[in-house]
């Protein structure tokens, strides 16, 4: 679905007389191997450059160096922009930014209008869009009378409305109140799960993270880990290094287990904790 | 406090002015004003006045609502009134000082009156009636034939649309950034005119900063959907005319014949 190979984007700061001031390197030789209908979460702290790289996957930016290629289409192409565009839709962090119209069911069909779809399948599409995100009875609504969660969903329909194989969602969670996060986060499992469509999600939120399917930790331009959330997990130390927060699940099962109690590595979950304390307590 | 304004007046109805199409609202108040200005004698004027009352009824709109929009304009018809009824040259009627009253500046200012209300009541029906969307929609369709000279219809359209979406968004910002100015002890409320211009910097510096910030975030937003100007867009919500509106397009050209020809036939008394 998405491969990147050797990726790299400098930001180039140049003062008035066009002379290079500063170079910053936002992504530094980047490999990213994304099978379809995976949901893949990428954390990352502040600039480690992962907002950068959901740019590229949707062909906003383009790279200094390296390769990358979406749904069978090489990035750097010209033409290939907006099939590019169309097939990795992309959800941005401010939800109040990324809606157009003044309608919801308007706003959903931007997408559908832009690439020419023909009027009868706009309408098919919006309902079904506003169906799979559960916003259906809001059609009508003005988006300035919604959540910031509501809204989100409504962002979220408008690019599933393109058919996309891949949704990038780059940090939607990071102006919500935490039952607009759990709703959104929802949302993205469930086209995941009954769409199929491949899932990145940006963020920084560790809790975010812990049902997907692989996780992806940046720092600093570079992919520094990589593996199933209990792998990711079970490396307290090394993910505080990189300025991340660990749920707090993790950290209490990671000092138990440094303080003798026979608790497994990476636990995610409540419940499993508990599971595990009970189990130690037993033997 | 700014969350109380409304823009564009529109009053929801279910009435045969509200089901029209946005272009043919947008034909007949410019045929209507056109035929404001060229009528002459009483039976035109109680065509006019026929035909704009018919309107109205026929919009389920109150009619409070459109005195409204009256009342802003009520000075400007005080001081034309006033100018046609001194300056008028004719036949003077009385005079005291270096004003003279004339004949014809009564009837030129009794017809001022008139025609600008007509105005403004006419051209109120239209935005009571058409939804901003639908008013940009229509004036899109309306002057694509202008894109052909070069002229950026579409863009222009877009840019209201947008414009109409994030106007209560500003005012909601405007709001908070002036609370957040005012807890820093900011003052908006006192001193002279010049001053109070002056305290509305550090309000107009942050909110253009940010809106700035805003038309980046959505210029982006729209390029990841295909945005891709006008070519090749196809519409959610496409105009298309109805029997309703082919009758409607009728009775504004009829409505205009009449007009023309009182005109030529029954220019009595003016």
């Amino acid at each position: 679905m998405i491969k990147a190979r050797k990726l790299v984007h400098e930001y180039i700061r140049r003062d008035e007389e066009g002379n290079v001031e500063s170079i910053t390197t936002a992504l530094d030789h980047i490999d990213l191997d994304v099978k379809p209908g995976e949901f893949i979460a990428i954390l990352g702290h502040n600039g480690s450059g992962k907002s950068t790289l959901a740019k590229h996957i949707n062909a906003l930016l383009t790279a200094s160096e390296g390769s990358l290629v979406v749904d069978g289409k090489d990035v750097s192409v010209e033409e290939n922009i907006f099939p590019v565009r169309q097939s990795a839709g992309m959800v941005f962090q401010n939800p109040d930014n990324q809606i157009i119209a003044s309608v919801v069911e308007e706003d959903v069909g931007f997408g559908p209008e832009n690439i020419g779809v023909p009027t009868g399948e706009i309408w098919q599409r919006v309902e079904e869009s506003l169906r799979a995100v559960g916003m259906l009875k809001y059609r009508s609504h003005s988006p300035n009378k919604l959540s910031g969660g509501q809204k989100q969903r409504v962002a979220i329909a408008g690019v599933m409305a393109m058919q996309p194989r891949c949704i990038v969602l780059d940090e939607p969670t990071a102006m919500l109140d935490p039952d607009g996060r759990k709703d959104v986060i929802r949302t993205a499992h469930e086209l995941n799960r009954k769409a199929g469509v491949t899932i990145l999600l940006i963020t920084h939120y560790m809790e975010e993270v812990v049902d997907a399917d692989r996780v992806f930790v940046m720092d600093r331009g570079k992919v520094v880990m990589q593996g199933t959330p209990r792998e990711i997990f079970s490396q307290v130390g090394k993910l505080r290094e990189y300025r991340l927060d660990v749920p707090q699940i993790t950290i209490l099962a990671d000092m138990l287990r440094q303080s003798g109690v026979d608790v497994p590595l990476g636990v995610l979950r409540r419940e499993e904790l508990v599971d595990a304390i009970l189990k130690a307590a037993q033997i | 406090m700014l969350r109380d304004i409304t823009l564009g007046q529109y009053y929801p109805a279910d009435s045969v002015i509200h089901k029209l199409d946005p272009r043919v609202k947008l034909f007949g108040t410019l045929i209507y004003i056109i035929s404001l200005f060229c009528f002459r004698g009483i039976a035109a004027l109680l065509l006019a006045t026929a035909f704009l009352v018919g309107v109205i009824k026929g919009s389920k709109v109150p009619f409070r609502f459109m005195v409204k929009g009256l009342k802003a304009i009520l000075i400007l018809m005080l001081i034309t009134a006033v100018f046609n009824l001194f300056l008028t040259p004719g036949e003077p009627l009385f005079s005291f000082w270096v004003l003279k009253v004339t004949w014809e500046g009564i009837k030129n200012a009794a017809l001022m009156a008139i025609r600008l209300t007509y105005l403004i009541l006419g051209t109120s029906i239209m935005t009571l009636t058409t939804t901003p969307n639908q008013l940009t929609d229509g004036l899109e369709k309306s002057l694509m034939p202008f894109s052909r000279i070069g002229v950026p219809v579409h863009a222009i359209a877009m840019m209201m649309s947008i414009a109409l979406r994030f106007i209560p968004i500003l005012i909601e910002e405007t709001d908070k950034i002036m609370k957040a100015q005012m807890a820093r002890g900011a003052d908006f409320e006192s001193g002279n005119l010049l001053k109070k211009v002056k305290s509305m910097i550090p309000l107009l510096v942050p909110l253009f900063v940010s809106a700035f910030r805003r038309a980046d975030d959505l210029a982006m937003a729209m390029e990841a959907r295909c945005y891709n100007g006008g070519q090749g867009r196809t519409k959610m919500k496409p105009l298309r005319y109805e029997r309703r509106d082919r009758l409607a397009y009728v009775t504004v050209l009829v409505y205009l014949v009449l007009i023309l020809l009182c005109r030529t036939f029954l220019r009595w008394p003016m």
